[in-house]
């Protein structure tokens, strides 16, 4: 069983007990635990259930790279799946639970799978489930998404607040091992702003376990001196808790620090996301260590060497009592050693080389511990827990000699450096035969800005074992890195680091070397994603060859693994079964983040309210307290109607049309883009951005205009106003205003420099509002201060004044086909001038209108909408606004692209108005149905609908579509798909549905 | 996340500051011109493994745009340099040939 040791653990403070629960289970740590030693100390071996096969799966690691050990934790508004229970600080009244089984984790249903597991290979889902076609949509997938993924999402809204910082560094220093630290100290000490980042709690790395000698110091005293010079620097940050997570493009650096996992109950973020940029990056992340391949190497009791160490040293927690240690290198003897040196069993250390001799094998031998040279394990005996292990001939195929119960077994097959965050940015990494490794190649690190190397690499995570090379390594990776930021470095020694004299290790890809098919499917690559060697060998078999497809065909290394456990023996089982050398194989690309980070600190701030801006008029108050029902355009809030009680939003906006069209309407049009272009070549300029004539507009007068791109479509339309001999102002759609000024600006900046155009968008500089109905002028004349009549001021003229005191600039535009007038006032004045027009209209019916009363009577009025009867394939030809494209210009843009035979094709589908032969409403997006079927067995269709509403004016359903020589069809009626599989018929009519002739705007 | 020197303000902007606004020195076709030509200004774009040039607009700075010359391999950047010009600077030409010898970009080497 695992237990905790009498001896306390370096980081346990015993004299503070902590309570927690698992699975409802309540349960005792210490502080200083993190949850896999408490849950080990709990004899809690077992954690959770694999994904595929659903076999009981015990801890393997003891840090990030942890395949197993992945627990929701808390509950509700902070409940989160697939914690590591590795990196899972203990604090008082954590709850986790363990994820992928039902019911429980002793008794799982889904572990059925594994008795199935022979007919379940890889690419047993790629294969079984694409016969026949049907059955995926409709049986396979829901049945797949029920069983997929890894834990729960979480239901609640988090409640936890997060923040970004942004920062910038000379150096950045990643991973606060020894390594790390002596690069951040030589950094330092040449004054250069450094920033050091270790993802655990505690400085140090895999010294402060092992313990060598530095300096003449024990590890630990040399690491807690040089965290204090650190600390004594006023130009080095360092953090704990803070994970160098991603290095992208130019010496950019997410870091994700976490401040209240390990104490929930501090105030403040609870993650913080660095956003940094650092000159010079020195990657001092480790190694991690290589499980085995060996049959039942899944078993909840295989535990990797160092860790089964980690737990005893730090956290005075025994993994088991009997503790096999299987091996391919001398560093594994330490786990022994220290093992024995705590009164538990070493039964054996099962070591696969022929012979080794170093300081840690004499070590063994003379604590009397048995050491078997040549041998492998050939098969792990147990079910939930290990009872046994097998032990045979490394280089034969698997013949038990002999069997050892035990009930732990420690395995390591070497180590191997962590390169991805020097992988992340392009780094290539070369393979090291000797140490059986991939390691970075310090010719081919990623290049910066200046076409140099922004990122070094030093210590574990650069190939040295030896904690001599580790800090000689990592102090001149920061000396170094600290010169290429532009610093100077002081004189000063390197640290120097002692260590046992160890053996080479003979790289083991698979246990016994000839192991059986029998063997080979029980011998674990990726514990998480249950993927064995032989599904590997299965891959290349088929055809994988690219380590990246075979990864993907049998998921090896995917979800949170990443390459860091699996990666290695698997590329090197691709590699044997393909026989090609490893790094012809490479490996697969590593992405940031190195492990997963919170959702929460990648938004921030950013959400609710501060996701994104709400831009509100100077009337909105007043919307909000009179029933508005908003919907949203581009970042602007509309009033869609104005719901009354009692009243459903469609009874409003019928309602408001009706007022509209018989009374008075205003309608809030400050949302309006509104484009002043200004001076002596302005002219000549908006006539290259208008499809009709602009400079030949006359002051005081106002005319629509369309915009196309470069490529003929339809891009954007309004009403341009000409002010004064050089300025105009042009309106835009609400949510074009930006897009066309950047559009505006690109034409100005860098094609036509030399033209003297300045353009300024003014969109919130105005309140602007539509007074509209037949009783408008009565209500302006009502305020008084300028002559609003037919005589002086006719349609499409505008004219400055005041109404009621009010500074205005009065339109005469009408997108109703009412009597209309639109009122500019300054913004600072809007709401004040809204509510003088509500109160000396009520005696003429006033009401405000909203969005969709708009649509509807310029639809009933024939009038398009950009995004309704466009959608960028639309040309203005196609909508019969030929009259608004000038004959007489040379050039505009778009223009040469409607030059283009397709664009001139007479099949074209164009613009007409639909009338429903029963009076209902077309649904949107129908399309207009043909004879026969096209070649995929779909309907031929001959148009669509652009915009169908119901006209309470009409009483009927109106539409717009496109419609295949759809104006020569007047009369004829056609046939409009329903959702529901039945049609509806309509009549091809005039698109203009209201007031034909114009005789009610023109009074 | 690139980082580029806005040459309108002086400013070391970060991609984030940033809207790329695809190729360079494209010569614009107008009305009256061959299908070919309007076909290659419209849609034909060098996409090159190597050195590029680029529009850039630093849309959450100065709003003004501004060219840059880059490797798409290797993100190495030449320089940036005005908007207003027909062609690269022969400083920035001269940066290129420094470290990319016999390069060539359309009309440009």
């Amino acid at each position: 069983m695992s237990t905790r040791l009498a001896n306390a653990g370096r980081l346990v403070n015993k004299n503070k007990a902590v309570s927690f629960t698992f699975n409802g289970k309540n349960l005792r740590g210490f502080e200083g635990d993190t949850l896999a030693s408490a849950l080990l100390a709990n004899d809690q071996m077992m954690v959770g259930r694999s994904f595929k096969y659903h076999r009981p799966r015990g801890v393997v690691a003891s840090g990030a790279e942890e395949p197993n050990g992945l627990v929701n934790l808390g509950k509700d508004n902070t409940f989160e799946p697939n914690q590591r229970i590795t990196t899972t600080e203990l604090f008082d009244g954590l709850t986790a639970t363990s994820q992928n089984h039902w019911p429980s984790l002793e008794f799982d249903v889904g572990v059925i799978n594994t008795y199935f597991s022979r007919f379940m290979p890889a690419g047993f889902y790629y294969k079984m489930f694409i016969h026949p076609r049907p059955f995926w949509k409709h049986i396979y997938e829901p049945m797949i998404r029920q069983a997929a993924g890894l834990g729960k999402a979480p239901k609640d809204r988090d409640t936890d607040t997060y923040e970004h910082f942004n920062a910038s560094f000379d150096v950045m220093v990643v991973g606060g091992g020894i390594a790390g630290l002596a690069a951040a100290h030589s950094a330092g000490q040449s004054g250069a702003r450094v920033m050091l980042v270790e993802q655990t709690a505690d400085w140090g790395g895999r010294a402060v376990v092992d313990m060598p000698s530095i300096d003449g110091k024990t590890a630990q005293d040399w690491v807690a001196d040089t965290v204090q010079a650190l600390e004594n620097m006023p130009n080095v940050t360092i953090r704990l808790r803070t994970q160098g997570s991603g290095v992208y493009d130019h010496g950019y650096v997410l870091a994700y620090e976490r401040l209240t996992d390990h104490a929930p109950e501090n105030d403040g973020p609870r993650h913080r996301l660095w956003r940094i940029r650092a000159k010079q990056i020195v990657t001092a992340t480790g190694a991690i260590e290589r499980p085995l391949s060996f049959a039942g190497n899944d078993i909840p009791g295989v535990v990797l060497a160092a860790a089964v160490r980690d737990y005893a040293i730090n956290f005075g927690v025994s993994v088991g009592d009997r503790t096999v240690v299987v091996t391919n290198n001398d560093d594994a003897y330490r786990t022994a050693i220290t093992l024995k040196k705590a009164g538990l069993d070493i039964p054996a250390i099962i070591d696969a080389r022929t012979s080794a001799e170093g300081d840690l094998i004499d070590e063994a031998k003379a604590l009397g511990i048995r050491v078997e040279f040549g041998k492998g394990i050939a098969k792990v005996k147990g079910g939930k827990r290990v009872t046994g292990v097998a032990i045979c001939n490394q280089a034969g195929e698997g013949a038990v000699i002999e069997e050892i119960s035990c009930d732990c077994v420690a395995m390591s097959g070497g180590w191997s450096p962590v390169v991805h965050l020097w992988s992340h940015c392009g780094g290539k990494l070369i393979w090291d035969a000797d140490q059986a490794m991939f390691r970075p190649d310090p010719e081919k690190p990623p290049l910066g800005a200046d076409g140099a190397g922004f990122v070094v690499t030093a210590g574990v995570a650069n190939g040295h074992l030896f904690t001599a090379e580790v800090i000689a390594d990592g102090f001149a990776a920061g000396r170094s890195a600290a010169k290429a930021a532009g610093f100077k470095a002081k004189a000063a020694q390197a640290p120097m680091g002692e260590d046992a004299h160890e053996g080479p290790l003979a790289p083991v890809w698979l246990m016994p070397q000839g192991a059986s098919h029998a063997l080979r499917s029980k011998a674990w690559l990726d514990f998480q994603n249950d993927v064995k060697v032989s599904d590997v060998q299965l891959a290349a078999q088929e055809g994988y060859e690219s380590v990246e497809h075979a990864k993907r065909y049998t998921t090896i290394g995917m979800a949170t693994d990443q390459g860091k456990l699996s990666n290695i023996n698997g590329l090197a089982t691709l590699a044997k079964s393909l026989n090609a050398e490893i790094p012809n194989v490479g490996t697969t690309t590593f992405r940031p983040p190195y492990t997963p980070i919170s959702m929460s600190v990648i938004a921030g701030v950013a959400k609710n309210e501060l996701f994104q801006p709400i831009r509100k008029t100077p009337m909105s108050d007043w919307h909000t307290a009179n029933g508005a029902d908003y919907e949203p355009v581009g970042q602007w809030r509309r009033p869609y109607a104005y719901v009354r009680s009692g009243e459903t939003v469609h009874d409003a906006v019928n309602r408001e049309v009706v007022n509209t069209r018989e009374k008075l309407g205003l309608l809030d049009a400050s949302t309006l883009g509104k484009l002043v272009v200004k001076g002596p070549d302005a002219g000549k300029f908006l006539d290259m951005m208008y499809t009709n004539m602009m400079s030949n507009l006359a002051v005081g007068k106002c005319r629509y205009g369309l915009m196309c791109s470069e490529n003929g479509f339809l891009s954007d339309d309004g009403v341009v106003a000409r002010i004064d001999e050089d300025t105009w102002l042009c309106h835009t759609t609400t949510g074009g205003a930006e897009r066309i000024h950047a559009w505006m600006e690109d034409w100005l900046q860098c094609e036509w420099w030399d033209w003297k155009v300045y353009v300024a968008n003014v969109t919130e500089q105005w309140a602007q509002v539509a007074v509209v109905g037949p009783n408008a002028r009565k209500v302006l004349e009502k305020l008084g201060g300028m002559d609003v009549s037919k005589e002086t001021l006719p349609f499409m003229q505008w004219a400055d004044g005041t109404l009621g005191g009010f500074d205005a600039r009065v339109y005469r535009i009408s997108f109703s086909g009412e009597l209309s007038y639109e009122i500019a006032v300054p913004a600072s004045q809007g709401r004040a001038f809204w509510d003088a027009l509500l109160a000396a209209g009520e005696e003429f019916g006033a009401m405000p209108y909203g969005t969709e009363a708009l649509h509807i009577m310029r639809a009933e009025k024939g009038f398009i909408m950009i995004g309704d009867e466009t959608d960028g394939t639309v040309i203005p030809q196609d909508l019969n606004l030929q009259w608004a494209i000038s004959k007489k210009k040379e050039d505009f843009l778009g223009k040469r692209a409607q030059e283009r035979s397709h664009m001139a094709d007479p099949n074209r589908w164009k613009l007409v108005g639909l009338e429903t032969v029963d009076g209902s409403v077309i649904p949107d997006g129908a399309y207009a149905i043909a004879e026969g079927t096209n070649a995929n067995g779909q309907r031929n269709t001959q148009g669509r609908v652009t915009s169908t509403y119901y006209s309470p004016t009409l009483k009927r359903g109106i539409a717009m579509g496109l419609v295949l020589h759809g104006p020569d069809r007047m009369g004829e009626v056609i046939e409009f798909n329903k959702v529901d599989g039945t049609t509806v018929q309509a009549k091809i009519v005039d698109q203009v549905f209201y007031d034909k002739d114009g005789e009610k705007q023109n009074v | 996340m690139l980082t580029l020197h806005c040459p309108n303000c002086g400013v070391h902007a970060d991609e984030t500051d940033l809207h790329a606004e695809g190729e360079a020195h494209l010569k614009r076709f107008a009305s009256g011109s061959s299908d070919d030509d309007f076909h290659d200004y419209m849609f034909q774009r060098q996409n090159p493994k190597g050195v590029h040039f680029e529009r850039w607009k630093h849309v959450y700075g100065c709003g003004k745009y501004f060219l840059a010359a880059r490797c798409t391999a290797t993100l190495e950047v030449f320089g940036t340099y005005s908007a207003q010009t027909h062609e690269p600077p022969q400083a920035i030409k001269d940066a290129i040939t420094a470290k990319r010898p016999g390069w060539s970009w359309g009309d440009f080497s």
